[in-house]
């Protein structure tokens, strides 16, 4: 039975799925679903093929979460989305403004989901999607609450716990990234964690030992090696190779025009070496879009040790975009199909890693996450 | 008591009309939730806070306060006000 690439895009007004044929020359659009909520992320259960997850905000309501069993046919409201323990009486309570990251769990465990939420928190699905609950200490523990910073240290929608990222070797093990707050691990299912920050840099002035200047964007782990990491942070891209704990700035090696700033960081499904990102513009005051209004993708076949500029098809300039840390994503394709969304609504893609790039979509909302996902197809 | 629900919550409901039982707000609320699951939590959040954009009227007045007495001949009405574009 063939395998067909499906993307799953979340936008500020809604999600959309991209259905693909076999060569992905034909796209099929679905959508939208959810019009007008604000869609944070969109998964696919990968150990059925079948079950979706959207992270949503409606408006000005509290946030939920909502389920798929078949496809995105039709949809139910989780029973008991994710929410903080209630304070002790007399102290703050923190609430979750939205659901922001979904990773499905390990594959032993089929049932599973995690969920990361802005503000920071972790949370956990064992009866796939529908009921939420607390899933770590952390959620409540004092110095990672310090670490956490307050809602005015995150990003401009909120401080965000993402990159949930569970070792296909162990479900014991995971790392989480928080935004801002750093890098962390896990070994026993996410109840506790520690911080994983050696190496990484903070803005010049801050102290890199208070964990709470650390801000990574986006963690990835290499499907095809899960002792690699690649990391786009605030402030560079960065590689760990374990059981080391300490960082690489393999960003160092981009052009010194382009800078290592970014948002998205996506991994080769085959080959460790290779990985991509989308520089952004770091400098004075941070504009975040395509450095001098070029957008380009930038792809590593060598860990990082060079970087290839990746922009055929891409605008030759004013194009003033941002990828956002979800936006972008490949698919199991050989070669390797490449896709990103952007802050304008515009859905790119490339056949062949990037070599070549085509516009697929053009008049989205704003695009905050895009993933690929298989579907079978008789 | 009778109660007029936003457009934002007629996936819930059904519609604009919906009934509940209860004292107060909280407990008007508690039941609104048991007839109609899941439509509490969009309006109050897990701290027992009316959210930012959620608004009540009981008797043509402002109610600010989850435990206050309301008239179960009256009518609440829930407001979502919007913001931004």
């Amino acid at each position: 039975m063939a395998q067909h690439t499906v993307l799953l895009v979340a936008t500020r007004k809604g999600a959309w799925l991209f259905h693909a044929d076999a060569g992905r020359r034909q796209w099929r659009v679905d959508g939208p679903h959810f019009l007008g909520h604000s869609i944070h992320h969109l998964m696919l259960d990968p150990r059925d093929g079948r079950t979706l997850l959207a992270a949503a905000r409606t408006g000005h309501l509290g946030p939920t979460l909502f389920r798929s069993t078949d496809f995105g046919r039709s949809w139910q409201e989780a029973a008991r989305p994710p929410a903080f323990a209630p304070a002790p009486a007399g102290q703050p309570g923190r609430a979750v403004d939205h659901t922001f990251w979904l990773t499905p769990g390990h594959a032993s465990e089929p049932d599973v989901w995690y969920a990361g939420t802005s503000p920071q928190g972790l949370f956990r699905s064992d009866d796939g999607g529908d009921t939420w609950a607390p899933a770590s200490t952390i959620n409540d523990d004092p110095q990672y609450r310090a670490w956490m910073g307050s809602v005015q240290d995150g990003t401009p929608n909120g401080p965000k716990l993402h990159s949930i990222i569970v070792d296909p070797r162990d479900p014991a093990h995971l790392y989480i990234a928080m935004s801002g707050g750093g890098v962390h691990e896990s070994t026993d299912r996410g109840h506790s964690f520690r911080p994983l920050v050696g190496g990484m840099q903070v803005v010049d002035g801050f102290d890199p030992a208070d964990i709470t200047f650390h801000d990574p964007h986006c963690v990835r782990l290499c499907p095809s090696n899960p002792d690699r990491l690649y990391q786009q942070n605030h402030c560079g891209i960065y590689r760990l190779d374990r059981p080391s704990d300490t960082w690489l700035r393999i960003g160092r090696n981009m052009p010194a025009a382009v800078g290592d700033i970014g948002f998205p960081m996506v991994v080769h499904p085959r080959d460790a070496d290779c990985a991509w990102v989308f520089p952004m513009d770091g400098t004075d005051v941070w504009p975040r879009t395509s450095p001098d209004g070029k957008p380009a993708v930038y792809g590593t076949r060598d860990a990082g040790a060079s970087w290839q500029r990746l922009d055929q098809g891409l605008p030759a300039g004013q194009a003033w975009w941002t990828v956002k840390r979800q936006a972008m994503s490949a698919d199991s394709h050989d070669p390797v199909g490449l896709y990103f969304g952007t802050s304008s609504g515009e859905l790119w893609m490339s056949r062949d890693e990037g070599r070549q790039w085509e516009c697929l979509a053009r008049h989205l909302p704003e695009i905050y996450a895009l993933e690929t996902a298989w579907r079978s197809a008789a | 008591m009778k109660i007029l629900i936003p457009s934002a919550l007629h996936s819930y409901t059904g519609g604009a009309r919906a009934e509940a039982d209860g004292a107060t707000l909280a407990e008007v609320l508690t039941d609104l939730d048991r007839r109609h699951p899941g439509v509490r939590f969009r309006m109050i959040d897990e701290q027992g806070r009316i959210r930012r954009h959620i608004r009540f009227f009981a008797g043509g007045v402002q109610v600010f306060d989850l435990g206050q007495a309301l008239d179960p001949a009256g009518e609440l009405i829930i407001v979502q006000a919007l913001s931004g574009g």
